[in-house]
């Protein structure tokens, strides 16, 4: 009698799956690290993982669309002589012009100023564009100092020193040569086409002793009326926050691992940095035991989609929140209405992140003329606005179920958990019991 | 003239008033008395004034300086003319880390020696340098001249872009992507009005080496990676 | 994140005035390290004696029976100074072992800040000015003094971590900048048998100091070592009972200035602190090279004497 073995089929290593498989032949065949955009897109605890309790018999809730439930918030109240008066508590988050084509900004700026919000510049200075369109601006004060000028820090609202964004903390960067265009170029005081290499850094300052004495510097030279936001990637978010409120901020702009980017390492957006979810109660931790809390704003973003986000994020502590992916897609970017110009560049709608090359079918994070054409700013605006006052409403219909006439007073005992993940970093219980893991007695 | 006695006027006031923002500018020219390592002295300056500060000056003195002419009667901290737009700032004495920096236009003189970092940055602004410069000095320039009478520290240059540096002295090492280049017609001229711009007499063009990009870093190549 | 000054005399006509001077040098430092605030005074020996600093978080309690406890472990000779929260007892030389266990010991808790023939260290968490008030460091007298004002990182602000650091004998460090590598180095020290009181990363630096130095390396040559091992961003200035010592980082982003003059050499985090030293406007003043160790010692020939660059 012969045996014969039976077959077994073929079987694929977890560990080197395809993905890793095909990042290690990339990187054999290109001799370059992999450069995308946008955020984190491995699955890491978030606001799903969380959810509002409401009121019942204990506690009583808001009619809505008639007892009001407020959403405005003042930014910049500690030390500066004009404070930022938002009448939403979602504003837009910094992205250059360079990574974003001038249509883009514009776009950017005429929306949240419908909204009744502030939107930033970047890493490339502030444009004509986006200044002319946007109620509120604020300036970002970046290691490049790309576009850095005195005319245009006096012309901003507030003023944003970035220490690190979440989806790089401790990076400095490499934008490659395709988006370096003429009038990149003439802004950043660069070469036409070069691959820029970008510091991590500030050049003149390094540490909160130091930053201390830049504020003061920034201060005089605005004669103390702008809000300094510094902003912090999700690293080490208790001492990051205590710091930045040291060194003199008016604002700490934290910046969870899923916020967005316009070319990083993909090695840095997905292996660096915290997620949002377990930033921000150590951050508050930070600005209550320094009795700071509320006195000095803290601006939460990265990840941030929903009306749920928001007034989750705001529950856990923070005055505002700030969206970056959401607001570019809401104008269009990853829009299913391009696909077949995805499937020419490789990819599908909502996988899109090629944004270093500046070949956007939507028109976005591009230099290319007749592709930035297809953005009409106008139009753009008005779904942006629309985003962001469906999210302010969504919010405030939580805060009301919940009892709350302002989303400021939405607090952490509105909230509980479904997974032990999500209840350890937002420190609120495990629905259906009292525990918080690993923080007893909080 | 106005003076600002800074043992018992504060920052504000003086920059204020050099601001023109308190009431509006009616003189030109100021004078700033005991500022013992003040920060931020005379920052913001957008009008054509002159501010004489008689003493060593801390962090950022003549920051984002536009117009202005400011000449410091001692030495000067961190960041001296950072990021200044135009106008012109003389340091009789040494200057700090970081001087320069990010300056995108105008003319920063140090009479004495200037520490790391010098011209960090830079994005235009012309620099001249009486005695020696630290390390890393022109990291990142991007555009603009940084001229040493005397020596440079190690790494100079370091991922240069379009800065040009003119060095009389040693350079005890250059930075990454950083190559001594031919000193040709034009690059004297430029030398020559650049030194006498300064006031920095008996200085011969050329005794002076000429540096700049070798631009290799440029465009990203793998196996460039040790100067990354 | 901080602010350091140092004095070194070379002019024994100073002396008299190196707690006013120091005190204002520290005082001027505020802005860079509000938290704690703290200072290595080197003053007199008395021949045969050593110095060793006790604090207490209650010294009311804590120093009541100090004298007596003093006096039982190391003989009628012994001699306790109390200065707010700190106390200077001055016992024999050949006491300190005695006296060590009676103070581990103690009914009340005691922490030793420094034993020295000539260190006293002062710290305390709070404003400089008022650090320096209550120790009345401005009425001390010595040949040189190292002081530091904290902005807290990472680790506590607590007395036990303000700076300086004592890492032996008349030894101190003080620290400005951060280092990235103390967990795994202070893991290691550990194991050689090195205790530690904090989590702060400058303390790491202070007790790599001492254990290099119980190798019988001397301070400059250990500081050269700190070069090699520390990672981060680091300014250190040093005291030994007769040297003063600065070493800055490769990297060398964090401030520093140094004067020096005929009858002093002076170390400030910013000019500032050096403003009011006699004779400032015409010192030399220089900003430390990066990976450089520069060391002072009065046993030595007189002036600088650069041990390593």
């Amino acid at each position: 009698m012969t045996y014969h073995n039976p077959p077994t089929p073929p079987r694929k290593s977890a560990t080197f799956d395809d993905a890793a498989l095909a990042e290690i032949r990339r990187a054999a065949a290109t001799g370059i690290y992999d450069i995308r955009g946008g955020g984190t897109k491995r699955k890491v605890p978030h606001f799903d993982d969380l959810l509002f309790l409401g009121a019942s018999m204990s506690r009583y809730p808001l009619e809505g669309y008639r007892e009001r439930c407020d959403t405005a918030v003042t930014l910049g109240t500690r030390f500066a002589k004009k404070p930022i008066e938002l009448k939403i508590p979602v504003t837009i988050a910094g992205m250059s012009f360079g990574a974003l084509s001038g249509p883009a900004k514009e776009a950017l700026g005429r929306g949240a100023t419908l909204a009744g919000t502030s939107t930033t510049t970047g890493d490339g200075g502030m444009t004509n564009e986006e200044r002319g369109h946007s109620e509120l601006l604020v300036y970002q004060y970046l290691p490049s100092r790309y576009g850095m000028n005195p005319t245009d820090l006096r012309r901003a609202d507030a003023i944003e020193v970035v220490v690190g964004q979440g989806a790089k903390p401790g990076g400095g960067g490499m934008l490659l040569g395709q988006k370096i265009s003429d009038r990149v170029a003439e802004m950043r005081t660069l070469p036409k086409g070069i691959d820029q290499r970008s510091a991590c850094r500030h050049p003149d300052w390094t540490g909160p002793d130091d930053l201390e004495i830049k504020i003061l510097e920034l201060r005089e030279i605005t004669d103390w009326e702008k809000p300094i936001y510094i902003k912090v990637g999700g690293a080490r978010p208790y001492y990051d926050t205590a710091l930045a409120v040291k060194a003199g901020a008016d604002v700490v702009v934290l910046d969870g691992m899923q916020g967005g980017t316009a070319a990083s390492q993909d090695v840095f957006i997905e292996h660096v940095g915290q997620p949002t979810l377990a930033c921000i109660r150590p951050a508050v931790q930070a600005l209550q035991d320094l009795g700071m809390h509320r006195k000095v704003q803290l601006v939460v973003s990265g990840g941030i989609r929903s009306g749920a986000d928001v007034a989750k994020a705001l529950a856990l502590g923070a005055d505002a929140v700030s969206v970056g992916t959401a607001a570019l897609v809401a104008i269009g970017d990853n829009d299913p209405r391009w696909e077949s110009e995805y499937n020419a560049l490789g990819t599908t709608a909502g996988a899109y992140d090629d944004w270093h090359e500046g070949k956007d079918p939507a028109g976005i994070t591009t230099q290319d003329p007749a592709l930035a054409a297809r953005l009409d700013p106008i139009a753009a605006s008005r779904r942006l606005a629309n985003y962001l006052k469906v999210i302010t409403l969504e919010a405030q219909t939580i805060a009301r179920a919940c009892g709350h006439n302002h989303l400021h007073n939405l607090e952490p005992e509105d909230l509980v958990a479904l997974t032990i993940e999500a209840a350890a970093m937002a420190r609120v219980p495990l629905a259906g019991t009292d525990w918080i893991p690993g923080h007893k007695g909080l | 003239m106005p003076a600002f006695d800074l043992s018992t006027t504060s920052i504000r006031a003086l920059n204020e008033a050099l601001h023109g923002t308190g009431e509006p500018l009616k003189d030109r020219r100021f004078e700033v008395r005991n500022p013992r390592g003040s920060h931020a002295v005379a920052v913001g300056c957008r009008d054509q004034i002159t501010v004489a500060v008689h003493g060593p000056v801390g962090y950022y003195c003549g920051g984002m300086n536009a117009a202005a002419t400011i000449t410091v009667h001692g030495s000067a901290g961190p960041g001296v003319g950072e990021n200044m737009m135009s106008g012109s700032i003389v340091v009789e004495g040494d200057a700090s880390q970081y001087a320069g920096a990010t300056g995108r236009g105008g003319l920063l003189v140090i009479k004495g020696n200037a520490a790391s970092r010098c011209g960090i940055s830079m994005k235009g602004i012309d620099i001249v340098v009486g005695g020696s410069v630290g390390h890393m000095s022109a990291f990142m320039g991007q555009s603009g001249h940084l001229v040493v009478l005397g020596d440079a520290g190690d790494a100079l240059g370091d991922s240069l872009y379009e800065a040009q540096l003119f060095v009389r002295g040693k350079v005890k090492s250059l930075g990454a992507d950083c190559i001594e280049k031919e000193m040709r017609g034009k690059h004297h001229a430029t030398l020559e009005q650049l030194l006498s711009k300064a006031g920095m007499r008996g200085a011969d063009p050329s005794q002076f080496r000429r540096y700049g990009s070798a631009r290799k870093l440029y465009t990203f190549n793998i196996d460039n990676a040790d100067a990354y | 994140m901080c602010g350091i000054v140092g004095l070194f005399l070379k002019d024994r006509k100073l002396e008299g005035e190196l707690g006013a001077l120091t005190a204002e040098m520290l005082v001027t430092m505020t802005d860079r390290g509000p938290d704690s605030a703290g200072i290595a005074v080197y003053g007199a020996a008395i021949p045969g004696f050593v110095k060793v600093t006790v604090q207490s978080d209650m010294p009311a309690r804590a120093f009541a029976a100090l004298d007596a406890l003093a006096r039982t472990a190391a003989g009628d000779a012994a001699t306790v100074t109390i200065k707010d929260s700190h106390a200077v007892i001055t016992i024999a030389a050949d006491r300190i072992e005695p006296l060590r266990v009676a103070l581990t010991g103690a009914p009340e808790p005691l922490r030793i800040m420094s034993v020295g023939e000539t260190m006293e260290i002062y710290k305390e968490t709070g404003l400089p000015k008022d650090v320096v008030s209550r120790f009345g460091i401005g009425t001390m007298a010595g040949t040189h003094a190292i002081g530091h004002t904290r902005m807290a990182t990472e680790s506590a602000v607590t007395t036990l971590g303000a700076h300086p650091f004592s890492t032996g004998a008349d030894q101190c460090l003080v620290h400005n900048g951060s280092l990235s590598n103390h967990n795994n180095l202070r893991r290691e020290l550990r194991r050689l048998g090195i205790a530690f009181e904090t989590e702060n990363d400058s303390e790491v630096a202070a007790a790599h100091l001492t254990a290099r130095m119980r190798d019988g390396r001397n301070l400059g040559e250990a500081l050269t070592d700190a070069l090699g091992n520390l990672d981060g961003f680091f300014t250190f200035v040093v005291g030994t009972r007769t040297g003063f010592g600065v070493l800055r980082d490769p990297i060398a982003c964090k401030p520093a200035v140094m004067a020096e003059t005929s009858r002093y050499v002076a170390f400030g985090s910013e000019y500032r602190a050096l403003s009011g030293l006699p004779g400032i406007e015409t010192a030399r003043i220089w900003e430390p090279e990066p990976a450089a160790v520069y060391f002072w010692d009065r046993d030595g020939s007189t002036g600088d004497k650069m041990l390593a660059a």
